[in-house]
């Protein structure tokens, strides 16, 4: 929970305000950009997430650091569990059902 | 200290050190409170007092949300999952938490039906997915993960989602700070402060703690030698007599804090008029309610809660290992009756809890010396 996860902007989700694909260690999720919004990130841009939702962005220097300070915490595969346990990247498949 | 070879540049990493035993005066004492929980982690998994002069004390703060929180509020949320229309959401780390009648992950094998989620935004999924049935979701955490409830009930009013509500736990790290300030039995000298609450309050909210209390704070990374940074920084103030919040994060953390996150925060969050923190005891403004527009998504509002009120075992020392007073071994039940395996006390469930990290790190190398023949 605590565990803050360097990801990258792969593309902004097409009709959704704020869902990003990021890509963490080579596993493609979906995160919320809804807490940038002052700033959005765009594709490229690295970001820290905390439980599903990008709160920081970063340089990908520090997106490398921070993968090696979880992984020398012993926390790198506890993050990759966690990244791909969200479940968001179904939500916008969800709508379009519903509608 | 462990993994120096793998860092970017032992070299810096013996400077610094260096730079610490020229900074730190013999004659003196220093007490250096890590308030945010991952420092605590850090410290023991990188070995950091080993290569820190001994008139150097790192002290482990209160910024473990799984430990501050009182087993009473674990039992309220679990009462309200005793209505087989309610699944209980809530993050892995709460998961073996134990209440009086035991965890969320027992009640799971008991019936309940409990669900890990890893954010917020999968609890209100599981909502939408489940329309004939309540998710709760059980959420704690300081000002770092407090953004992501609030965007999520914000969404759930929004998407007008009414089988989904929030048992908010949110604490804030300012309050605590104080709290531990004002106790009569702490006496600090500095704070190295918390790394990715600070990406969310930014470094302001720090100002009293120097200007008011006279104490020097650095808002510090996670490395090895960001930590041994953010020391020779405080030793430098605390050498030339002064006290300001300084920033050693800057490349994470800006001085601002994140506006956005403020924003949600405000708009589904108020603050409790007092809430109690294990260990710690009541402490005034020092915690979030959903707000009277939510009141809705509000499962303090929406169910019956029985509002227990547990005391911790009296042999487990917690409140004096939280605040610093004693150190984790030193208290009674410290690796004999309470492990990580078999947790009494909420410091010994979390990795970032005090109590695990020494087991982990410090109590398991010692024992493993001691097993070792003496021939």
């Amino acid at each position: 929970m605590c565990l803050a996860i360097p990801a990258k902007i792969v593309e902004l989700v097409p009709d959704s305000a704020s869902l990003a694909t990021v890509e963490v260690a080579g596993v493609r999720r979906r995160v919320d950009l809804g807490l940038l919004e002052d700033d959005m990130p765009k594709p490229g841009d690295w970001v820290l997430v905390h439980v599903g939702f990008a709160m920081s962005k970063i340089s990908e220097q520090d997106a490398i650091d921070q993968m090696r300070t979880l992984t020398m915490l012993g926390e790198a595969e506890q993050a990759m569990e966690e990244v791909q346990g969200y479940g968001l990247e179904n939500l916008d498949a969800d709508n379009v059902r519903k509608q | 200290m462990r993994f120096v070879d793998e860092f970017r540049d032992p070299d810096v990493i013996t400077r610094t050190c260096s730079e610490i035993r020229r900074l730190a005066d013999p004659k003196r004492h220093y007490r250096i409170m890590e308030v945010c929980g991952g420092h605590t982690h850090a410290i023991y998994r990188f070995g950091l007092k080993d290569v820190l002069p001994e008139n150097i004390e790192l002290i482990h703060g209160p910024g473990c949300p799984v430990c501050v929180l009182p087993m009473g509020r674990i039992d309220d949320g679990l009462s309200i999952a005793q209505d087989p229309n309610v699944i209980f959401a809530a993050f892995g780390d709460m998961m073996r938490v134990p209440g009086t009648q035991g965890s969320p992950l027992e009640h799971k094998a008991r019936g309940m039906d409990v669900r890990i989620v890893y954010s917020p935004a999968d609890a209100l999924k599981i909502a939408k997915a489940n329309p004939d049935k309540h998710v709760m979701f059980f959420a704690i955490g300081f000002e770092t993960t407090a953004p992501s409830t609030a965007l999520t009930l914000i969404r759930a009013k929004n998407d007008g989602i009414h089988n989904f509500s929030v048992f908010c736990n949110h604490v804030t790290i300012i309050p605590a700070i104080r709290a531990i300030l004002d106790s009569p039995d702490m006496r600090l000298d500095a704070f190295i402060g918390p790394g990715h609450v600070s990406t969310v309050i930014g470094c302001r909210p720090y100002e009293w703690i120097a200007s008011v209390e006279n104490k020097p704070i650095v808002v510090s990374g996670f490395e090895p030698l960001d930590m041994l940074q953010s020391i020779v920084m405080l030793l430098r103030q605390l050498k030339a007599g002064h006290s300001k919040v300084e920033n050693q994060y800057k490349r994470v953390v800006p001085w601002e804090g994140n506006r956005s996150a403020l924003k949600a925060m405000a708009e589904a969050f108020q603050l409790r008029p007092y809430f109690e923190w294990r260990g710690l005891g009541f402490i005034s403004q020092s915690a979030l309610r959903v707000r009277d527009e939510y009141a809705e998504w509000d499962s303090e509002r929406r169910f019956d809660v029985p509002g227990v009120r547990v005391t911790d075992p009296r042999a487990a020392q917690c409140g004096e290992v939280l605040k610093g007073v004693l150190k984790p071994h030193q208290c009674k039940l410290f690796g004999h009756e309470c492990t990580p395996e078999h947790p009494i006390g909420a410091l010994m469930v979390s990795s970032e809890g005090s109590c695990a990290a020494y087991f982990n790190y410090e109590h398991r190398k010692t024992a493993m010396v001691t097993l070792r023949p003496t021939a």
